[in-house]
């Protein structure tokens, strides 16, 4: 009679686990080559085209290969990079940008003001679908003497520069990429950042080899190999099992669980995205006394506690506390008296609430639902019964350009330059398709900003904004965001604040 | 070789199958042309810029040929397709065409292994179960086949990670194959061929890294094929040439494997080719939560993104990969079935 004996089962559990002692290598104690589990795929190489470009999740696998025009540094200030000196003629008619000499791409060519000139040309065509066209559109007619890029000025933006470390803010190899054309950059992509590619597949895995000629210092770890584990269980997996160094993304309450954990660490820092209720001026939001309640009846520090295990910042205007334009003088207390005596002057109480429709993403943030639901609570206390309708990411954005978003609709903004025109601006000003609240008042304060040169002027203007955004309940800011990233303790890692997840900025502990 | 009427009846069922497939790939055509394009979720609002006015909006929307309608879309769309070009993928700026090929491969080779230990475990798992009927065993079997079912292959694979991956780290977590490896490959068949090429180290990294997702896709399926082999066993066993063969004093196993199993086998080969196609439908969420870079995971980069383009190609290759599969069951059923191959 053939049986199962106990000798067969230990037979077979010896050869799994000596299998299994081939199939997946142990990790050396010291880490010769750094292993991320990165929780996006990268769609395309190019990083002034197409959807990814504007995608902030792969700015960090961007500057891996890439240089952006002007160098931003962790905590968000702006340093020089491939462009070592910049600025604006006296009459704000012409542009200059000073060229880093001494460069060269991944291929061995040499960086030339050339590139940057074909760069910023190229990004302002309309044709060749950089999403910030309308940016870069603002300059032309580019001459090159020497290592000087100067530019006419089309129309003056006070954010030109600004946008120079931003979405597709990135130098492209003039003579490489006209070799080769787009298909050939796709598949053998060059720039002069501090990695090279040396491997890419689609949908698992990019490797980079240090650039050892770097600018700006060759970096510690020579081989890089960014996975792309989309699945949060997985990635944490990678981390706790020593397949990958260094992953982020992942429920707060599993980096509380593993950081103290052997081998394991972890960072955590504020970065440049926050949490925030769009209000749209339809309906009851016409009536500021609602509006304010809404904001006063909400408890922030609580959520950020309760909710996000203290992973957050309670902010009360769209400004974080490393924003150019971030006033701690602008507060909204949180006070539910208040917020029932404002409801109470338009009729309101817990008995005959207000009644509107608050939209939230569900798991597309870290506890986006149960932060709305929370929320929805404490103004139930104070005479507000809002309704949560679940949308998809998708669906925000294509109501939100159409102005169609409800009453209230919960959202993230990163804004990694600080600068309060990629904050309250396109927030806020109505004839922006990111902007739901068309107020006329609002929109005369902020329109003559947009191209004040004082610059002074500029960010206190933007700070009055925000004050009068603030008074008034447009728009509810909730919390900036804390990054945790957990990695091997034998990684040390330098968080960038505008959530970008940078290889060369890690070193050996 | 076929017999004549053998020839005949294959013929007749690829040209029936083709004809329904040319319409049914239609259909799927239309249905997710126009699907994807009402459900909301623009492309172009997706990439919009802080800033960006209306006048960008209408450009990108142009860039895309996302600015005509939906039938001047569908039909540009498909006098590409039968021209060999499915269009551009929005978010890759790829062909879809060679993004969904590059892919495929990999899909197939996750699917067929998992088939594989489908049928192994749930062919095992039967034999087992019969050979041991009205003993705890087969109890056992028809538990084990309970948690099968009632477990989705998501779950499987959350569980092995836990087991395989952590606790216990002997197969990858993620991945097709250890980056640091240097591939000789030409084709996307990474699994075939590193058997031709008799590259035996590439083979064992592509099978550990395989195993999970390929066992948690194989369980609910394996448990259906122990069930239902072993039902089709257990009626196969009281018919009258199987107690001949009982009487001629053959042993029990070889009763069941050379005598019952032959016949009992036949509803089962349906069963799988039906069931093949629902197991690679499984792949989307498995290759996602092993990072395994197939269609499926694809798929979903592209509904995330709403890449049109590429979320059409993928969804037609699917389903041609279905009806496929329904024309070599048939095909197989018509071969293996006496009944019909002498009808």
């Amino acid at each position: 009679m053939n049986s199962i004996t106990r000798r067969t089962v230990l037979k077979a559990s010896s050869a799994l686990a000596a299998a299994g002692m081939v199939g997946v290598p142990a990790l050396a104690q010291e880490i010769e080559e750094l292993v991320i589990a990165y929780n996006v795929n990268l769609p395309s190489w190019d990083p002034t085209v197409g959807p990814s470009a504007v995608n902030p999740t792969i700015q960090g696998l961007y500057q891996s290969v890439f240089d952006m025009f002007i160098h931003q540094n962790p905590d968000l200030s702006f340093a020089p990079g491939l462009i070592t000196d910049w600025g604006w003629n006296e009459d704000r008619s012409q542009i200059f940008m000073d060229v880093r000499e001494g460069v060269t791409w991944h291929n061995g060519d040499p960086f030339t003001a050339e590139d940057v000139a074909w760069s910023l040309e190229r990004a302002g065509n309309p044709e060749t679908g950089n999403p910030i066209q309308f940016v870069w559109g603002t300059i032309g007619n580019f001459s090159v003497d020497g290592n000087r890029v100067t530019a006419d000025v089309k129309q003056f933006d006070p954010t030109i520069f600004k946008w120079m470390a931003f979405l597709t803010g990135y130098v492209m190899p003039k003579k490489y990429f006209e070799e080769v054309g787009a298909e050939g950059f796709e598949a053998a992509p060059i720039g002069t950042g501090p990695y090279m590619v040396d491997r890419f597949e689609r949908n698992a895995f990019v490797r980079l080899k240090a650039n050892e000629n770097y600018w700006n210092g060759a970096p510690e770890f020579k081989t890089v190999t960014i996975k792309f584990v989309t699945d949060s269980a997985s990635r944490v997996a990678e981390v706790e099992s020593g397949n990958s160094h260094v992953t982020l993304e992942m429920p707060y309450e599993e980096y509380d669980r593993l950081k103290g954990r052997a081998g394991l660490a972890g960072s955590d820092r504020p970065i440049s995205d926050i949490g925030m209720i769009f209000i749209n001026d339809v309906d009851v939001m016409l009536d500021p006394n609602v509006r304010k309640a809404m904001a006063h009846a909400i408890d922030k520090p609580l959520i950020v506690e309760r909710l996000l295990s203290g992973y957050g910042v309670p902010i009360d205007t769209l400004q974080t506390p490393e924003y150019v334009a971030f006033d701690p003088s602008i507060t909204v207390e949180h006070n539910p008296d208040k917020a029932r005596e404002l409801l109470a002057a338009s009729g309101y109480s817990p008995d005959n609430p207000v009644r509107f429709t608050i939209q939230t993403t569900r798991g597309f943030k870290p506890k986006d639902y149960e932060i709305i639901q929370a929320i929805v609570g404490l103004w139930r206390q104070v005479g507000i019964k809002a309704e949560i309708e679940v949308y998809e990411i998708a669906k925000h954005f294509e109501l939100r350009a159409a102005d169609q978003l409800a009453p209230a609709a919960f959202y993230n903004w990163g804004n990694a330059v600080g600068d309060p025109t990629t904050s309250t601006g396109f927030a806020m000003f109505g004839p922006s398709p990111h902007s739901v609240w068309d107020g006329e008042e609002l929109v005369n304060k902020i329109a003559p900003l947009w191209g004040e040169a004082d610059e002074d002027k500029r960010i206190q203007g933007w700070k009055d904004v925000d004050r009068f955004v603030a008074e008034n309940a447009l728009v509810i800011p909730l919390m900036q965001y804390v990054q945790p990233i957990l990695h091997s303790d034998q990684v040390k890692v330098v968080q960038h604040a505008s959530g970008a997840l940078l290889p060369h900025l890690m070193t050996r502990a | 070789m076929l017999s004549g009427s053998l020839s005949v009846l294959l013929l007749r069922i690829v040209l029936g199958r083709l004809a329904t497939m040319a319409i049914t790939l239609f259909g799927v055509a239309v249905i997710v042309f126009v699907v994807i394009r009402v459900v909301p979720g623009n492309p172009v609002a997706m990439m919009l810029p802080p800033g960006a006015t209306e006048a960008d909006i209408a450009r990108l929307n142009a860039l895309y040929g996302l600015d005509k309608s939906i039938p001047e879309q569908f039909v540009i769309w498909l006098g590409g397709v039968v021209q060999g070009d499915f269009g551009t993928s929005i978010s890759t700026r790829q062909p879809v065409l060679d993004l969904v090929l590059g892919r495929l491969p990999a899909t197939l080779e996750l699917s067929i292994f998992a088939l594989v230990l489908a049928v192994i475990i749930g062919g095992v798992m039967a034999l087992t179960g019969t050979r041991f009927r009205g003993t705890r065993t087969e109890g056992a079997v028809d538990v084990a086949n309970g948690v099968g079912l009632s477990v989705p292959d998501f779950l499987w694979g959350l569980v092995f990670i836990l087991l395989f991956g952590v606790l216990w780290p002997i197969f990858h977590i993620s991945g097709r194959i250890s980056p640091a490896l240097d591939l000789p490959f030409v084709t996307q068949f990474y699994v075939f061929e590193s058997i031709v090429r008799l590259r035996f180290d590439l083979w064992w990294d592509l099978l550990t890294h395989m195993f999970m997702p390929a066992l948690a896709l194989a369980i609910p399926l394996a448990a259906i094929i122990s069930q239902l082999l072993k039902q089709s066993l257990k009626e196969t066993m009281h018919l009258d040439y199987v107690v001949l063969a009982r009487t001629k004093g053959y042993g029990e196993n070889r009763v069941i494997v050379g005598e019952a199993l032959r016949n009992a086998v036949l509803p089962t080969l349906t069963l799988i080719g039906v069931q093949f196609t629902f197991l690679i439908g499984g792949t989307v969420i498995i290759e996602r939560l092993f990072s395994y870079e197939g269609l499926g995971n694809m798929a979903i980069d592209a509904v995330i993104n709403r890449d049109l383009p590429l979320i059409q190609g993928i969804v037609i290759v699917f389903a041609l990969i279905f009806t496929v599969v329904n024309l070599i069951v048939d095909m197989l059923y018509a071969v293996l079935n006496p009944r019909l191959r002498h009808a």
